[in-house]
């Protein structure tokens, strides 16, 4: 399992703000991921659809597409950050 | 050490500041910047906003970014506070002080860091507008400014 979290715009475009998933498989990126995301009905291949500006981080680190992901990770999802 | 600290009450600039050289005789420059809520926004009034931030992941961007600075330039000392939560046009969001033996390091660092909190800082701003509330999109501009420290 890994903990999904979602922030800002991205948090309100999906509806959720945590939730857990299993891996889709044993050596998982974060893109293996967001494809499993994108495939759920109509908010979630919207919020991920191609275009749309998000980023990751993994552990609490940026991270990219082709970041690996194992079992107990914290997986966030988010808009490009507005801070400052 | 890099002094980080999030938190939703106001700072006292001057107390914040004054503690980066007290007791110290080897500070020679103090840099700062104070990020403050405007009334304005890509051309409509804003009567306030509420900033989210990725608690956790927010304080280790904060150090990880303070550390940078550190091995980049001669610095003594860097401290970064940044508001969160709801916040009215005129009050600060954020603060940046590094001191330094001399100014040029200060300057350039105190830049570096407000240009990488901007763009790397798990931060968000909802902003209050007359036509509802939005979310501030990020900035090319903003992109370009930390672009170019590695450069």
């Amino acid at each position: 399992m890994v903990t999904l979290l979602y922030f800002a715009g991205l948090r309100e475009s999906v509806g959720v703000s945590r939730e857990q998933v299993s891996l889709p498989s044993g050596n998982s990126t974060v893109s293996m991921l967001v494809d499993e995301l994108r495939s759920r009905e109509g908010r979630w291949t919207e919020a991920f659809a191609p275009g749309r500006q998000w980023r990751v981080a993994v552990n609490q680190q940026m991270a990219s597409l082709a970041t690996p992901i194992r079992p107990g990770d914290e997986v966030a999802f988010f808009p490009p950050v507005t801070g400052g | 050490m890099p002094r980080v600290r999030v938190q939703p009450e106001d700072f006292d600039t001057g107390r914040e500041l004054e503690s980066l050289t007290r007791g110290r005789v080897d500070v020679g420059a103090l840099a700062s910047f104070v990020g403050l809520v405007r009334d304005a926004n890509d051309g409509s009034k804003v009567s306030g906003m509420t900033l989210e931030h990725y608690p956790g992941m927010t304080e280790k961007a904060l150090e990880d970014i303070c550390a940078q600075a550190m091995s980049r330039w001669d610095l003594i000392d860097t401290l970064v506070i940044h508001r969160v939560g709801a916040l009215k046009p005129g009050e600060r969001i954020v603060l940046v002080g590094v001191s330094s033996a001399h100014r040029g390091d200060a300057f350039a660092a105190c830049e570096f860091i407000m240009d990488y909190l901007k763009t790397r800082a798990p931060f968000w701003k909802r902003e209050e507008t007359p036509q509802g509330a939005r979310w501030v999109e990020a900035r090319a501009s903003d992109d370009d400014a930390a672009g170019r420290w590695s450069r």
